[in-house]
């Protein structure tokens, strides 16, 4: 077994797999790494499952020190790592020799890290998984929803491979300003024409007000025109209106159930794009089919053979 | 009833199968829930119910929207309400006290009643379970008698107790854990709502029904009820 010494954390660093399932009739939420390609790639650099438990960093503040010698990977945002001061780019496992410190110092591209180790972290599985949703009081490394936290144990059990990286074909472009796709939901046409127009024509930008149960969206104040909805299930990126007009699209840790008309849902590549964008970015949005949008996905979860 | 299938997501699509909230419609709900179970198997990630809907999650990697459509509709070919009683009935005691029911007075003032009546019909009625969700073992119940019907305070409470009972509009419920809300708040249940120890670990299940039983102070504190009043929690 190979151990990391956590040495400074934040409430954003948080243990996290694929998420829960087959227990959402119970109100319990998904949980999960908001972007799941990167947490995917991480996993992917070390011969893991692609959901093997990892460490999502968001923003920075994250520091930890080898007890051994380690073999990790990194994929996701660039939060500015550091392995005893000299830069580590994401997108490719390291070494970490014992007593090396690994830091994440502040968002230089995108907001979430992932942070993976051989055969994933250890850490019980609570309702089927490692995922931390602090608010259930699920997951995480002592089961109970606590983020990671200074002083605490990372360990894994996991054999060493060789370093390698994930091909630039591959690496996700953080940077890119592509629209977002949207699968048009079944509200779409109680929404005025004019703001079917702005939803799809104008850009939005992130609200500060954004964290793992949604984003919130600033732009023009769109208008629902129809009866009042009753409380439904609610899909992973679902773009919801509530009465102000200003879309939330929401994440991993979202509440089951809701009653907010709804645009449609962000596919599951679009929401990992979104999870990587900070305060301020403005995004764009372009509708999609159901089926075509699965056939980008089949063709997307290839990449990872 | 009148069933239709629509997208809400890549890999969700909504069964909607009422349009207004009822009693009547839980058999139906049942039917098709059990229905899709067993349709969908393993492809299911999971089946989230509420008071006119099902949504299907399915396994993308395994099966096409179209393919998810037509398993939906084949599924419900001549489907029959489900009469025999499948839910549990659960009973869970109450304790109807000011301290932590706040509200019980002013529910007293809206229907004209006494408190002792707004609790004594509270507890009268068998309530159905409709849906679960705000969290884990959060239960929505009802109907609660149309006297008292209440809706959320304008502004929610920052911290409600574990095991609080409270009214909104028409529903009931009990918050499992310790938690913001804006019920109207009538008592406090001793009882474990959620627990990851237990088998199924929601103590209520879409489909159950539940009475409510007003115990005194004595007997509450026995059954391991925490009578901390709720304004030390604030």
């Amino acid at each position: 077994m190979s151990r990391l010494m956590i040495e400074a954390s934040t409430p954003l660093c948080l243990l996290q797999d694929a998420g829960r399932f087959g227990v959402r009739h119970l109100g319990v939420t998904q949980g999960g790494a908001a972007d799941w390609c990167s947490m995917s790639w991480a996993n992917w650099l070390l011969g893991n499952e692609l959901d093997a438990a990892v460490v999502e960093i968001t923003l920075g503040g994250f520091a930890v020190v080898a007890e051994e010698d380690c073999l990790l990977a990194l994929a996701g945002a660039d939060l500015g790592a550091q392995i005893d001061g000299q830069p580590l780019a994401p997108w490719r496992s390291f070494k970490l020799a014992k007593g090396q410190t690994l830091r994440f110092t502040q968002p230089l591209l995108g907001a979430r890290a992932y942070l993976a180790a051989p055969g994933g972290f250890t850490a019980p599985k609570v309702l089927g998984s490692s995922a931390t949703v602090v608010r259930e009081e699920l997951g995480g490394l002592d089961g109970l929803g606590v983020p990671l936290t200074r002083g605490a144990t990372l360990s894994y059990r996991g054999e060493p491979r060789q370093v390698r990286e994930v091909p630039q074909s591959h690496q996700p472009d953080l940077r890119s300003d592509k629209p977002l796709d949207l699968v048009i939901g079944a509200q779409i046409g109680l929404f005025s024409g004019q703001s079917l127009f702005e939803v799809f024509n104008s850009r939005w930008t992130l609200d500060s007000r954004a964290d793992r149960m949604g984003i919130r969206l600033l732009g023009s104040a769109l208008q629902y025109q129809g009866a009042p909805m009753i409380s439904e299930g609610i899909p992973l990126g679902a773009v919801q209106v509530p009465p102000d007009g200003q879309p939330i699209v929401l994440l991993n840790d979202r509440q089951t159930i809701g009653g907010y008309p709804r645009l449609g849902a962000l596919t599951p590549l679009a929401l990992a794009r979104l999870a990587q964008c900070l305060p301020g970015a403005t995004v764009r949005f372009i509708p999609v089919m159901q089926e075509q949008a699965w056939k980008t996905h089949q063709n997307y979860l290839r990449s990872y053979a | 009833m009148n069933p239709r299938v629509e997208v809400v997501a890549l890999d969700c699509l909504m069964l909607r199968l009422f349009d207004d909230i009822a009693e009547a419609n839980m058999p139906w709900m049942l039917a098709a829930s059990e229905r899709l179970r067993t349709a969908f198997g393993a492809q299911l990630i999971d089946l989230v119910p509420s008071y006119t809907t099902l949504m299907v999650h399915y396994d993308l990697t395994l099966l096409s929207p179209a393919r998810a459509r037509q398993m939906i509709a084949d599924a419900l070919v001549d489907l029959a309400p489900n009469t025999r009683r499948a839910g549990q009935c659960h009973v869970l005691p109450v304790w109807y006290d000011l301290s932590v029911g706040p509200e019980l007075s002013l529910l007293a003032e809206r229907s004209g009643l006494v408190v002792e009546e707004v609790i004594r019909r509270h507890s009268a009625r068998e309530y159905q379970v409709f849906a679960l969700g705000f969290a884990p073992g959060f239960a929505f119940m009802g109907l609660v008698e149309e006297m008292l019907a209440a809706p959320r305070l304008n502004t929610p409470r920052k911290k409600v107790a574990a095991g609080s009972v409270g009214i909104a509009e028409r529903q009931t419920a009990a918050y499992p854990v310790v938690s913001p809300g804006g019920w109207n708040l009538i008592g406090r249940t001793p009882a474990q709502l959620f627990d990851r120890h237990r088998d199924g670990y929601s103590l209520m299940q879409p489909g159950d029904t539940v009475r409510f039983e007003a115990v005194d102070h004595a007997e509450f504190i026995r059954l391991g009820g925490d009578d901390t009043p709720l304004e030390a929690l604030a």
